[in-house]
């Protein structure tokens, strides 16, 4: 950084933190959420998925919607390339 | 009945034991009786910030193990004589712990005083989450920094999820404590500011601690910052922070920049 920067620039770096947390923790808030059946879940999930296609971490998704009588629990596994060849491949 | 508190944060090192002892040592100069339990299994450290570490004969392990009564484990403060602590064990052994036995010193403990504030460990392990397991109120001690807010936004969530509040269906009344505030960072912009962090956890604000060294000269003799200069800032702050506890609705201050105008802020830039 220049020495005029080191100066007179008012390099707040706080408007960059403020973004990158929302964007994050909106992320993590869906998969973690704090509660252990969905976050053992997803770990579980990831385990068998990733023993056939390449997939990660970020990639798979684990929501419940509790009601009553039912609760849903919906599982989404984001898949790079195609499908079919992967599956051969890993055959 | 007492009410429960669990001072917790995810992350390390962000100054829930010095809260502990803060917050606890303001609510019992109200008259108020108090019981500060650490927690921090193996890392006992709440006997030295509140000055009895040469106090200490049983701990919260003897009393969960049956191994020493309460009463003769609990440490009476010599300054604030409502003020008892209930130290942590040294053993290595995070295993020592159990709900039930938990649930039994915390009852107990319920039934004695009008809060019992518990100092949790960092992290979101089994000793975390046995610290928070019976809180009525969680005090999310977070610094205004990305990796901070982060953690305290996973243990929001697992206050949501693993205490008994929430598996009864009921919620545990979080209240955030922004700690290490430094406002002349905040003003440079170079420091998330208490809105930023506000907006991000959306969970409302018990107080604000601004960054100072009489924190540590405190910590050093042995006394609960918020009686060791009662005028000091963070005392002040601290003592806000228990009358809210305690109900009372105060304005929070946002700790402006201490003097130090902007041709010495050039020069420690320059250096
Ligand atoms: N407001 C403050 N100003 C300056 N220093 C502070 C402030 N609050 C805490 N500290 C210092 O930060 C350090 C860590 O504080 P403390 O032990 O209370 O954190 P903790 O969250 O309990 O840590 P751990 O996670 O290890 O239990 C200590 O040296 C303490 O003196
Ligand atoms: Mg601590």
């Amino acid at each position: 950084m220049s020495l005029w920067n080191r100066f007179f620039s008012s390099s707040s770096s706080a408007p960059q933190a403020r973004e990158r947390l929302q964007i994050l923790l909106s992320h993590e808030r869906q998969v973690l959420g704090g509660d252990d059946l969905l976050s053992s879940l997803r770990e579980d999930i990831l385990a068998v998925v990733a023993k056939r296609v390449p997939c990660d971490r970020e990639a798979v998704k684990v929501r419940l919607d509790k009601g009553s009588p039912l609760s849903i629990l919906e599982i989404e596994v984001e898949i790079r390339g195609e499908v079919a060849s992967l599956g051969r491949a890993a055959a | 009945m007492a009410k429960i508190i669990t001072v917790t944060s995810g992350k390390g090192g962000v100054g829930k034991t010095t809260t502990t002892a803060a917050i606890g040592a303001a609510l019992a100069r109200t008259g108020d009786r108090v019981a500060v339990v650490d927690f921090d299994v193996g890392l006992r450290n709440l006997d030295l910030v509140m000055g009895a570490e040469r106090r200490v004969v049983f701990d919260l392990v003897n009393v969960v193990q049956g191994d020493a009564r309460l009463s003769q484990a609990l440490i009476k403060d010599k300054r604030v004589d409502t003020l008892f602590l209930l130290p942590a064990s040294q053993t290595r052994d995070k295993d020592a712990l159990t709900e039930e036995g938990v649930d039994k010193v915390i009852a107990e403990l319920s039934s004695q005083f009008d809060w019992v504030i518990c100092d949790s460990p960092a992290g979101i392990e089994r000793g975390a989450t046995l610290a928070m397991r019976h809180a009525d109120i969680a005090i999310v001690v977070t610094n205004p920094e990305v990796s901070s807010v982060r953690d305290s936004d996973r243990i929001v969530g697992i206050l949501d999820a693993k205490t008994l509040k929430a598996t009864r269906g009921e919620t545990v009344d979080k209240r955030l404590l922004l700690t290490r505030y430094d406002a002349a960072r905040a003003a440079r912009g170079d420091m998330l500011n208490t809105a930023d962090v506000l907006e991000i956890l959306s969970i409302p604000l018990l107080g604000i601690i601004p960054e100072s060294p009489d924190v540590l000269k405190a910590s050093n003799f042995g006394v609960p910052v918020s009686i060791n200069d009662p005028a000091s800032a963070p005392a002040k702050a601290y003592i806000d922070a228990a009358r809210r506890l305690k109900g009372e609705e105060l304005p929070v201050q946002v700790p402006t920049a201490p003097r130090g105008g902007f041709l010495s802020k050039l020069l420690r830039r320059a250096a």
